[in-house]
C-alpha cells in the first residue's frame, strides 16, 4: 500500500496507489455504466411493454413486416463478435499480441457485417413507407396505432445500432493502440472494459431479437 | 513512530503529519493561469469551476424568479406580457433544478471535498471528471440557445402534448438537459467508483464520513434514474423532430406515459438534489456540537433508503391525471413511507445536539435554518401525498411552497452551510463572520416572507403558473414579492463578503472549526494532490472524545514524490513544510 510515485510502471496514472487498484476502478467504472446503459434502454422497453399490453394484435401483426431471417443472421453475427473479443481478452491476458488484433479485427469486420445487414432492412422499409411516426405511410398494416410500432421499432434498433457503430470506434481505437504495443498481460484495462461494453451490445440485441421479430 | 492496527489483517508503520499552517505550495499556487484551469484534472479545480458556473446559473434563475415577482405585485398585467411571463417561469425552474440544484452540492462541493474525505488524491477517473464539466458547459450553450431564439413555454415538466404543439424552442432545451443527465451520470460513476476503490488505509464502511455517505446514496440515484430522464427527453425530442407518437394523443399515444416516464426521473432527482444536503449537515452539525453524531448507522442508511424509496412514490406527481385508483392509493401509502427515513434523520441530528457544546458559526446557524425550513417543507409533502387533500391542492401555490421549502429551504440552505463550512479550506480565506451572520438572518427572514404566504393563498386556491389573479390574494402576493427582495439583497450581501474575502480575508488556519473530518488535516488551502502522505484513519470522523493527534496520522515511509522516508515523529513537521 506505499504511495511512492517513484515506483510506478509507466501505465499507472499518478492518483492510484497501484496497477491492482487502476484496474479494479475502471472495471467498477464500467459496470456501473453499464447498469446506466440498462435503464436508458429500460426506458425503451417500458415503452414497448405499455404498448404491447395495449394493443397486442397490433404487434403480432406488424412483427410478420420484419424480416425474421435476416434477425437471425444478425444474432448469430453479434453472438459471434461476443465469442472474438472474449478471445481477444483471452490472448492480451496471455501475451499474445496478434491473436487480440487478429481477433479485435474479426469483431469490427462482424459488427459492420451487422450494421450492413441493417441497412439493408432499413432501406426496404423505407421504400414501403414504414417510416416512424407522422412520416409513416405504408398501407399493408390496417392498425390506427401501426405507425407507433415503428416508432419503438425505430428507436430500439436505432440506439442499438448506435451503440454498435460506438463499439466499433472503440474497437478500432484499442486495435490502434495495440498496434502501437500498448498493451501487454500486465496492462489491458482498455481491451477488458471495451469487451465489456460489447458484451451488453449484443446482450441487449439478443432481447431485442424476439420482442420484435419473433412474436406471434 | 508509531504501528496502528487498521484491519484485524495488516499492521501498518505510521506517524503524526501536523497540516502546516503556512503551506508554500498549495493547489492554486501551482499550475496557474486560465489555460491550466481549463484543462486541469485536478477534483478541486473542477469542483471550483462547476461552482463558478452554478453561481452564474443561480444569479440567471434569481433574476427570472425577481422579474417573475415582481410581475405578481399587482392583480393585474403589471409590467410583462402572459407569455413572457410563461417563459420566464420555465426558464427559472429549468436553471434552477438541472443547472443549480442538481449539480451545486455533489459535482461543485462534493468534487472539492470526496476525494479529501477519502484521504485519496483524486476521483477515480479525473479525466472524465472533467469531461462532465465541459458536457455541463455545452447543456449550457443549448440552454442558452433557447433563450434566445424564441424561448421556453412548457413548464419545467415539459409535458406533452403542449410541448410537442409549443412554437418555443423545446428541442433545444430537451437536448440541453440531455446532455446535462450525461454529466450527472458520469459525476455519479466517478463517485461510487471513488467510494469503493480509492479510500485510505483504515476508513472501513463504518468509518465513512456521513457526507460520503450522502453523497453515494446520491450517485445511485444519478446512475439508475437519470438515464431514464435521458431515454424520455430523447423520445420528446424525436417526437418534435419526427412525430414518433408515442406521447402524442392526436395519433394514438399516451401523454400520462411520458408523465410516468418523467417522474420516474424526477421524483427520485429531489433526492439528488436533497440527500447531499444531508450529507453537509451531519458533517456540519457534529463540528459545531464538537460531539459524536448520534445514530451514525440509522443516518448512513436512512440515505439508502430514501434512495431505494424514492424510485417507489413517482406516482404522487399524477394524483389527478387519471391514473388507477389502486395505483394512486399505493403511490399515497408509499409516499407516506418515505417521510420515515427523512424523519429518522431529523431527530437523529436533534439528538445530536443535546448535550453538545454548541458554537453558533455561521455554518451551523445554516444547519438550524434547515432543521426548521426543511421540516415544514417534508411535513407539507406528507400533506400532499393524502389523496384528498391533494386534490384540492394539486397545482397550487401550496405545492408551490412545498417545492421551495425542501429545494430552497433544504438544498439550497444546506449548501449554503457546506459553503460556509469548506470556504476557509477552498480558498485558504476566512469571511467576515459577523456580516455572514447578517446576511444569514436576511436569508431566513426573506425566504419565510416569500413562501409562507403561498401555502396560505394555495390552500384558498389561488393556482400556480398564472400571471395575474384575483384582488382576494394581493396581499399575500405583494407580501412574498417584497419578500423575495429581501432574499435578493441576502444573496448579494453574501456574493460581496465572500468575494472580498478572497482578496482581503484573513487567512484561513488549516482547521479553523477543529473539526475531526479528514480533510480539514489538509492545508489551507490543499496540496495539489491533497495530502503529503498517505493518510492512515484509526477513529471514526466523529469522535470528537479523542485528541487530535489520533487524527493526523499518516504511512511511515510516504514521503511526498519518494522523499527520504526515514524520519522520525518529530521530523514529520519539517517533512510537511519543506516540500
Ligand atoms: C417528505 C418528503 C416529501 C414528500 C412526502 C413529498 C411529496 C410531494 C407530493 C405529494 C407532491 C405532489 C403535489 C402535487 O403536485 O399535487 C410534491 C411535489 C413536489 N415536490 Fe415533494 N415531497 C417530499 C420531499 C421533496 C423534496 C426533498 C423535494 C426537493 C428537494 C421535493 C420537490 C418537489 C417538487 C419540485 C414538486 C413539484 C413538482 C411540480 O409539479 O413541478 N419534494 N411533493
Ligand atoms: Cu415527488
Amino acid at each position: 500500500m506505499a504511495n511512492h510515485s517513484t515506483s510506478h510502471p509507466t501505465h499507472v496514472q499518478h492518483h492510484f496507489v497501484d496497477s491492482d487498484q487502476q484496474f479494479d476502478s475502471a472495471k467498477l467504472g464500467m459496470w456501473v455504466f453499464l447498469v446506466n446503459e440498462i435503464l436508458f434502454f429500460g426506458g425503451l422497453f417500458c415503452a414497448y411493454i405499455v404498448y404491447r399490453a395495449w394493443h397486442p394484435e397490433l404487434f403480432t401483426q406488424a412483427a410478420t413486416e420484419l424480416n425474421a431471417f435476416w434477425g437471425a443472421v444478425n444474432t448469430v453475427v453479434l453472438i459471434g463478435s461476443s465469442l472474438t473479443v472474449a478471445m481477444a481478452i483471452r490472448s492480451v491476458q496471455k501475451n499474445q499480441i496478434k491473436g487480440l488484433k487478429i481477433n479485435l479485427l474479426i469483431t469490427i469486420a462482424l459488427a459492420v457485417v451487422f450494421m450492413v445487414v441493417k441497412g439493408f432492412e432499413y432501406a426496404h422499409k423505407f421504400e414501403l413507407g414504414i417510416l416512424p411516426g407522422e412520416l409513416y405511410t405504408y398501407e399493408g398494416i390496417e392498425h390506427a396505432q401501426a405507425a407507433i410500432f415503428f416508432s419503438i421499432y425505430y428507436m430500439m434498433t436505432g440506439i442499438h445500432a448506435l451503440h454498435v457503430i460506438i463499439g466499433i470506434g472503440l474497437m478500432w481505437w484499442i486495435y490502434v493502440r495495440a498496434n502501437r504495443g500498448e498493451f501487454s498481460s500486465e496492462y489491458y484495462t482498455p481491451v477488458e472494459i471495451t469487451g465489456l461494453y460489447w458484451h451488453l451490445v449484443d446482450l441487449i440485441w439478443i432481447f431485442l431479437f424476439p420482442l420484435l421479430y419473433l412474436i406471434e | 513512530m508509531a504501528t496502528a492496527e487498521v484491519s484485524n489483517t495488516r499492521t501498518l508503520k505510521v506517524k503524526r503529519f501536523k497540516p502546516s499552517e503556512d503551506p508554500k505550495k498549495t493547489y492554486l499556487t501551482e499550475e496557474k493561469g486560465l489555460w491550466s484551469w481549463l484543462t486541469t484534472v485536478d477534483h478541486k479545480k473542477i469542483g471550483l469551476m462547476y461552482l463558478g458556473s452554478v453561481t452564474l446559473f443561480f444569479l440567471l434563475g434569481g433574476v427570472l424568479a425577481l422579474l417573475l415577482r415582481t410581475e405578481l405585485l399587482t392583480p393585474a398585467k403589471t409590467f410583462i406580457e402572459a407569455d413572457t411571463y410563461n417563459q420566464f417561469f420555465t426558464l427559472h425552474g429549468a436553471i434552477m433544478v438541472f443547472f443549480v440544484l442538481v449539480p451545486s452540492i455533489p459535482a461543485a462541493l462534493g468534487n472539492f471535498i470526496l476525494p479529501m474525505q477519502l484521504g485519496a488524491k483524486d476521483v477515480a477517473f479525473p479525466r472524465l471528471n472533467l469531461a462532465s464539466f465541459y458536457i455541463y458547459v455545452i447543456g449550457a450553450i443549448f440552454t442558452f440557445f433557447a433563450l434566445v431564439n424564441n424561448g421556453l413555454d412548457t413548464g419545467w415538466t415539459f409535458y406533452t402534448p403542449y410541448s410537442i404543439e409549443s412554437n418555443s424552442s423545446v428541442i433545444w432545451v430537451t437536448l440541453g438537459a440531455f446532455i446535462l443527465g450525461f454529466s450527472s451520470i458520469l459525476t455519479g460513476t466517478n463517485f461510487i467508483t471513488t467510494i469503493h476503490k480509492m479510500r485510505a488505509p483504515g476508513i472501513t464502511w463504518g468509518k465513512l464520513p456521513l457526507n460520503i455517505w450522502a453523497l453515494y446514496a446520491t450517485s445511485i440515484i444519478q446512475v439508475l434514474a437519470t438515464p431514464v430522464l435521458a431515454i424520455t427527453l430523447l423520445l420528446l425530442t424525436m417526437e418534435r423532430v419526427f412525430g414518433i407518437g408515442i406521447f402524442d394523443p392526436a395519433m394514438g399515444g399516451d401523454p400520462v406515459l411520458f408523465q410516468h416516464f418523467f417522474w420516474f426521473y424526477s421524483h427520485p432527482a429531489v433526492y439528488i438534489m436533497i440527500v447531499p444536503g444531508f450529507g453537509i449537515i451531519s458533517e456540519v452539525i457534529t463540528t459545531f456540537s464538537k460531539k459524536h453524531i448520534f445514530g451514525y448507522w440509522a443516518i448512513a442508511l436512512s440515505s439508502l433508503a430514501i434512495a431505494f424509496i424514492g424510485f417507489l412514490v413517482w406516482g404522487h406527481h399524477m394524483f389527478t391525471s387519471g391514473q388507477s385508483a389502486v395505483a394512486t392509493t399505493v403511490f399515497s401509502f408509499l409516499t407516506f413511507l418515505v417521510g420515515i427515513p427523512t424523519g429518522i434523520k431529523i431527530l437523529n441530528w436533534v439528538a445530536t445536539l443535546y448535550k453538545g457544546s454548541i458554537e453558533m458559526k455561521t455554518p451551523m446557524i445554516y444547519v438550524f435554518i434547515f432543521l426548521f425550513l426543511f421540516s415544514i417543507g417534508g411535513f407539507t409533502g406528507i400533506m400532499l401525498g393524502s389523496l384528498a387533500a391533494d386534490i384540492h391542492l394539486h397545482d397550487t401555490y401550496y405545492v408551490v411552497a412545498h417545492f421551495h421549502y425542501v429545494m430552497m429551504g433544504g438544498t439550497l440552505i444546506a449548501l449554503l452551510a457546506g459553503l460556509h463550512f469548506w470556504w476557509p479550506k477552498m480558498t485558504g480565506k476566512m469571511y467576515n463572520e459577523f456580516q455572514a451572520k447578517i446576511g444569514a438572518a436576511l436569508i431566513f427572514i426573506g425566504f419565510n416572507m416569500t413562501f409562507l404566504p403561498q401555502f396560505i393563498m394555495g390552500s384558498q386556491g389561488m393556482p400556480r403558473r398564472y400571471y395575474n389573479y384575483i384582488d382576494q390574494f394581493t396581499i399575500f402576493h405583494q407580501t412574498s414579492t417584497i419578500g423575495s427582495y429581501i432574499l435578493g439583497v441576502g444573496f448579494l450581501l453574501i456574493a460581496y463578503y465572500l468575494l472580498v474575502s478572497l482578496f482581503r480575508g484573513e487567512k484561513a488556519p488549516a482547521n479553523p472549526w477543529g473539526s475531526r473530518g479528514l480533510e480539514w488535516q489538509a492545508t489551507s488551502p490543499p496540496d495539489l494532490h491533497n495530502f503529503d502522505h498517505t493518510p492512515v484513519i484509526i477513529n471514526g470522523p466523529y469522535d470528537y472524545h479523542k485528541p487530535m493527534e489520533e487524527f493526523q496520522l499518516g504511512l511511515a515511509d510516504s514521503g511526498h514524490n519518494g522523499h527520504d522516508p526515514s524520519h522520525d515523529a518529530t521530523g514529520a513537521k519539517q517533512e510537511v513544510v519543506s516540500n
